[in-house]
C-alpha cells in the first residue's frame, strides 16, 4: 500500500495502537456512558482539534468506508476539512457531506439533522469527559462516585440554574443519564441534540485525547436527559426558520449578514440544509450554504 | 434473652474498643460507651486528646485500628458499620447520620446558593420536584432561623453563625436520627455561639436527635450534652452523667479540666 510507502501505517496508527484502541472501544460499548481509560497517542494536529475522535475513527476506518466531517454542523470548516483531508490520504477512503451515505460521522459540536441509520457509527470529539468535574476536581473520588451513582450532586446545578436564571440554564454539552446507570457528559453539542442521542440505530462513539477517555452508545441505548419532574427537559426553538431552506425543524445559527449588521438565521448543518435548497430547485446550493 | 431485655430501648450505636493509632502515636484508645437514641454525648479534653480522632472513627470517616461500632439501622437493626460496604456506608452518612464539622466552608458547597445547599441530600436520594426541593429547604432554613429571602444568596454572603446554621439546616433536611458535631461553636463569637446553643437545644429536643458532641467548651457540653466522656491521651478517664461529672468529678484530671476552664 502507498501509506506503507510514505512511511507510516494504514490509517496512520501502528496496529497494535489501533487493536489497544478497539479493546478500549469494545469495553466502552459493553458498558454504555462508562469512560473506558486508553493510551491516548499523538496526532499530528493539536489536542483542540479533536485528536480523541481522530483516534477513534483511526482504529475503525478501512478502505469501503465513506467517511464525513462535520464541526459545528459544518462540512467546509478548516476543521473538518483537514481531517477529511488526512483521513483521504492516510486511510485513502472516499469522503462525503451527506450524511445518509457516510459509514462513519466525525463530529465536533453537533449532530446531523438526518436521521442516523442502522450501520453508521457517530465519532463525537470530546474536550472534557467527565460529567462531575465541576463538583470535583479529584479523579478517584468521582471513578468512586460514578462506581455508586453518587449523582445527587449534578440536580444541584440543576437546581442552581432554575433558582438562579428561573430556567435551566445549560444549553449544550447538558448532561444525560445512559441505560438508567452511568451520568455522561454528550460533548458540547447543543442540548438541541440530546434526543438524537435517545435509542439512536446508529452506534455513537465518543473520544476524549487529552484526558484520554473513550466512551459509548451503542444502538438503541436509552439516553435521558437530567430534568425535574416540574421542570422538564426542553430542547432550543427559534421564532424564525431557516432563511436559505425554509427548515423548521432544525437547530439555527444567528449569522451576520452584511456591514450594516443584518442578520439572519440559517441552519448550523450545511449538508441538510444545501440538500433541502436543491430539493427545492434552488440554484448553486454550495455557495449558499454554511456559515461565515 | 428476656421479654424486658428486648423490648427496653435498644442502643443506636454501641461502641466497643475504638482504637486508632496514627503509626506508634495513639489516636483513641478502647473507648466504649452506647449512645441512645434522642441522647446527646459530649466529648471532651484538652487539645490533642483524641476527641476529633473518637469522632471521625464513629462517623465512619476514618478506618479504626480495632473495635467495633454497631448502629441501629431504620431498615435492618443492628449492623457492624464497617461491615457495610463502603456504597452503604456513604448512603447511611448521606442519609440517617448528619456530620456539623467546626469550618463550615468545609461542610458547605460554598459555590451554589443556600437553598441549593439544603436540597442536596433530597436530590441525593432521589428527590426530583423542584418545587417540592425549594419548599423543604425554606422550611428547614426557617428552621435554623436563616431569613427566607437568602434561600438564593449563597453561603459566601453569610455571617459565620449564619453559616454554621446552614450546615446544620443541610444535614438535618434528610431526618437523620444521629448527629455528629466537632467544636460546632468553634469559630464563633460568644453572643452568636449563645444563639446557636439554644436553636441547638430546642431542635435536638424537637427532632429527638441523638448527638455526639466534641467540644473543648465546658459550657457548651453543660448546656446540651446529657452525659460526657472525658478523654485524655486517647483513652476516656471518666464517664457520667454531664452535671455529675461537673460538679463531682472524680478523675484528677477531670477535676483539672473543671477548675481550669470555669463552666459558664
Ligand atoms: N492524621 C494524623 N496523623 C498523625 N497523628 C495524628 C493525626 N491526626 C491526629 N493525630 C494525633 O492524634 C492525637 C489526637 O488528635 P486529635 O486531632 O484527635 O485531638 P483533638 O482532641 O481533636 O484535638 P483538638 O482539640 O486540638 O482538635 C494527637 O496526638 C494528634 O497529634
Ligand atoms: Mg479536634
Amino acid at each position: 500500500m502507498n501509506t506503507k510507502a510514505a512511511g507510516y501505517n494504514y490509517a496512520y496508527l501502528d496496529e497494535q495502537t489501533k487493536r489497544m484502541i478497539r479493546r478500549a472501544i469494545l469495553k466502552a460499548v459493553a458498558i454504555p456512558g462508562y469512560q473506558v481509560p486508553f493510551g491516548s497517542r499523538e496526532m499530528p494536529m493539536p489536542y483542540g482539534w479533536g485528536t480523541g475522535g481522530v483516534q477513534v475513527t483511526a482504529a475503525l476506518i478501512g478502505p469501503l468506508d465513506v467517511l464525513k466531517v462535520i464541526d459545528q454542523g459544518a462540512d467546509d470548516t478548516t476543521n473538518a476539512v483537514s481531517i477529511r483531508k488526512f483521513f483521504a490520504a492516510v486511510a485513502e477512503v472516499a469522503t462525503t457531506t451527506a450524511t445518509e451515505r457516510a459509514t462513519i460521522v466525525q463530529t465536533r459540536h453537533r449532530i446531523p439533522e438526518t436521521p442516523l441509520r442502522e450501520g453508521q457509527i457517530l465519532v463525537l470529539q470530546v474536550p472534557i469527559p467527565e460529567p462531575l468535574r465541576w463538583l470535583e476536581p479529584r479523579e478517584a473520588e468521582t471513578r468512586k462516585m460514578h462506581a455508586l451513582e453518587e449523582y445527587g450532586a449534578m440536580h444541584v446545578s440543576l437546581y442552581e440554574d432554575l433558582a438562579r436564571h428561573g430556567r435551566i440554564a445549560k444549553t449544550y454539552d447538558y448532561p444525560v443519564l445512559v441505560e438508567g446507570r452511568y451520568l455522561m457528559r454528550p460533548s458540547p453539542i447543543p442540548k438541541f441534540d440530546n434526543p438524537k442521542l435517545d435509542r439512536s440505530p446508529a452506534l455513537m462513539l465518543f473520544g476524549a485525547g487529552r484526558e484520554r477517555r473513550i466512551y459509548a452508545l451503542p444502538p438503541h441505548t436509552r439516553v435521558e436527559s437530567l430534568a425535574f419532574e416540574d421542570h422538564p427537559f426542553e430542547v432550543e426553538t427559534w421564532e424564525a426558520r431557516c432563511r436559505l431552506c425554509g427548515a423548521e425543524d432544525s437547530y439555527l445559527d444567528e449569522v451576520i449578514v452584511d456591514d450594516a449588521g443584518g442578520r439572519m438565521f440559517v441552519c448550523s448543518d450545511t449538508d441538510y440544509c444545501n440538500r433541502r435548497q436543491a430539493a427545492q430547485g434552488k440554484p448553486n446550493p454550495e455557495m449558499l450554504g454554511g456559515k461565515a | 434473652m428476656s421479654v424486658a431485655e428486648r423490648t427496653g430501648p435498644q442502643p443506636l450505636l454501641r461502641v466497643r474498643g475504638m482504637s486508632k493509632r496514627y503509626g506508634r502515636r495513639i489516636g483513641c484508645a478502647d473507648v466504649d460507651f452506647d449512645l441512645y437514641p434522642g441522647e446527646v454525648i459530649g466529648v471532651v479534653g484538652e487539645s490533642g486528646s483524641g476527641k476529633t480522632t473518637l469522632l471521625n472513627c464513629l462517623s465512619a470517616q476514618l478506618e479504626p485500628s480495632a473495635g467495633s461500632l454497631v448502629y441501629d439501622t431504620r431498615e435492618r437493626g443492628p449492623v457492624a458499620v464497617f461491615d457495610l460496604s463502603e456504597a452503604e456506608r456513604r448512603r447511611l452518612l448521606r442519609t440517617d447520620w448528619g456530620l456539623v464539622r467546626q469550618n463550615p466552608r468545609e461542610g458547605l458547597r460554598m459555590s451554589v446558593s443556600a437553598g441549593a445547599n439544603v436540597g442536596e441530600r433530597l436530590m441525593a436520594v432521589g428527590a426530583r420536584n423542584y418545587g417540592q426541593i425549594r419548599g423543604t429547604a425554606e422550611h428547614w432554613l426557617a428552621q435554623l432561623e436563616i431569613a427566607a429571602d437568602r434561600i438564593d444568596d449563597r453561603p459566601g454572603t453569610f455571617s459565620g453563625g449564619m453559616q454554621q446554621r446552614l450546615q446544620i439546616a443541610r444535614n438535618l433536611v434528610t431526618r437523620p436520627r444521629l448527629v455528629f458535631m466537632d467544636e460546632p461553636t468553634g469559630g464563633l463569637d460568644v453572643s452568636v455561639q449563645a444563639r446557636l446553643l439554644d436553636l441547638l437545644r430546642r431542635l435536638v429536643g424537637d427532632l429527638d436527635l441523638a448527638c455526639v458532641l466534641v467540644t473543648h467548651d465546658l459550657g457548651v457540653v453543660r448546656l446540651l450534652a446529657h452525659r460526657l466522656l472525658v478523654m485524655q491521651q486517647g483513652h476516656v478517664v471518666e464517664q457520667g452523667l454531664t452535671d455529675q461529672v461537673l460538679d463531682d468529678p472524680q478523675h484528677p484530671y477531670t477535676q483539672m479540666l473543671v477548675s481550669s476552664i470555669l463552666p459558664v
